[in-house]
């Protein structure tokens, strides 16, 4: 009789079976851009903005929602190179971003914050891109550190985006190759500040022009 | 075997001088003794151990692929070094020998565009499969447009 060895049975992909996932994230993708909420909604604010002393109501309304929405900026864990250390640090007991109301969370969809540390590569921006798209509004994205900033040392390769605002729209810049914990805290306390002057009724800026 | 013996055997096999002094040999074959200077270095000389390959970019002298491999029991290591002709960009493929060229091909052939012949699975590695271009040729210029990113 003879014996044969077992034939390894390979499963599918995983990500076959995410079809809902990727209908849903269609769905994102094609809402308008720059509009961050339905029409109806957007009329009704800027009706009672414009009102005779409405903008009391709304500035009102925005500085409370402002500072819920400040008070727990969770980021989301995304290292993408060696500036994932200071960030890791960051978040660690000795700099305690917690204190901040922030907790790093490992999904996107209870996320607010993307922090970008690292470089971003070709091949990467994409995925980038998804996990962004993924975050549910209103969402913010830190660029920490040169490579993410411009493309830092690896402007003139031929493999790396140079800065990440060619992607995403970036809220906050954060210089330094990697910049430290304190850096970075005193680029998050400027988001933070950036978040407390949101207004409902504004419009976010629009990623730069890709040029040269 | 010693290493004059390595170097004797060399010569008698692929009728080229062996350079350098010491325990590393380096050899320089045509392109078309790739293949044989390789089972040369595996079954005759012992080198079992498959250290790295890769090529340089010559411009206009063309192409040189550079492989070592190594005699860990005796340490003899062997420098094989082979030199295409200005414009081509097929070599031997150097995976039915040595299992660990498999990846190490890969990458060249997706830094440079070399095309190993009788390599399996010949893909890019590294690059994503869309990419256009071998970017570690020096005639790749290094702002080469990649939309929509850059």
């Amino acid at each position: 009789m003879e014996i044969k060895a077992p034939t390894p049975q390979i499963p599918p992909a995983v990500w076959t079976e995410f079809k809902d996932l990727q209908e849903w994230e269609k769905y994102h993708q094609e809402r308008p851009e720059g509009d961050k909420h339905s029409a109806l909604f957007e009329s009704a604010t800027e009706g009672v903005y414009n009102f005779p002393g409405g903008f009391v109501a709304t500035g009102l309304a925005d500085a409370v929602l402002n500072w819920a929405r400040k008070s727990s900026v969770w980021p989301v864990t995304f290292g993408l190179a060696c500036c994932a250390i200071e960030m890791m640090a960051t978040f660690a007991s000795r700099f305690d971003v917690e204190r901040l109301g922030m907790v790093p969370w490992a999904s996107p969809r209870h996320s607010d914050l993307m922090i970008v540390s690292g470089t971003v590569t070709i091949k990467m921006a994409p995925m980038l891109k998804r996990i962004y798209d993924q975050m549910p509004d209103p969402k913010w994205a830190v660029s920490m550190g040169s490579c993410a900033n411009s493309g830092g040392p690896f402007r003139h390769g031929y493999h790396v985006v140079k800065g990440v605002d060619r992607v995403i729209p970036v809220d906050v810049y954060v210089p330094g190759c990697p910049p430290p914990p304190e850096s970075l805290l005193n680029g998050l306390l400027l988001l933070q500040e950036q978040i407390a002057h949101f207004r409902q009724t504004g419009k976010r800026a629009a990623p730069t022009e890709k040029v040269d | 075997m010693t290493h004059e013996q390595a170097r004797a055997r060399i010569q008698e096999r692929l009728g080229v001088a062996a350079e350098g002094e010491g325990s590393l040999l380096t050899v320089t074959v045509p392109p078309e003794r790739w293949r044989e200077a390789g089972s040369l270095a595996k079954d005759t000389l012992g080198c079992l151990y498959f250290n790295f390959l890769s090529a340089v970019d010559w411009k206009d002298q063309g192409l040189e692929v550079v492989t070592r491999v190594e005699n860990l029991e005796v340490g003899l290591a062997l420098m094989l070094k082979t030199r295409l002709g200005a414009g081509q960009s097929a070599c031997a493929s150097l995976v039915p020998l040595y299992p660990g060229a498999d990846w190490m091909e890969r990458e060249c052939f997706d830094m440079f565009g070399i095309r190993f012949e009788g390599h399996p699975d010949l893909r890019r590695i590294l690059l994503p499969q869309d990419w256009e271009g071998h970017p570690l040729l020096k005639s790749y210029a290094v702002d080469t447009p990649h939309p929509p990113y850059r």
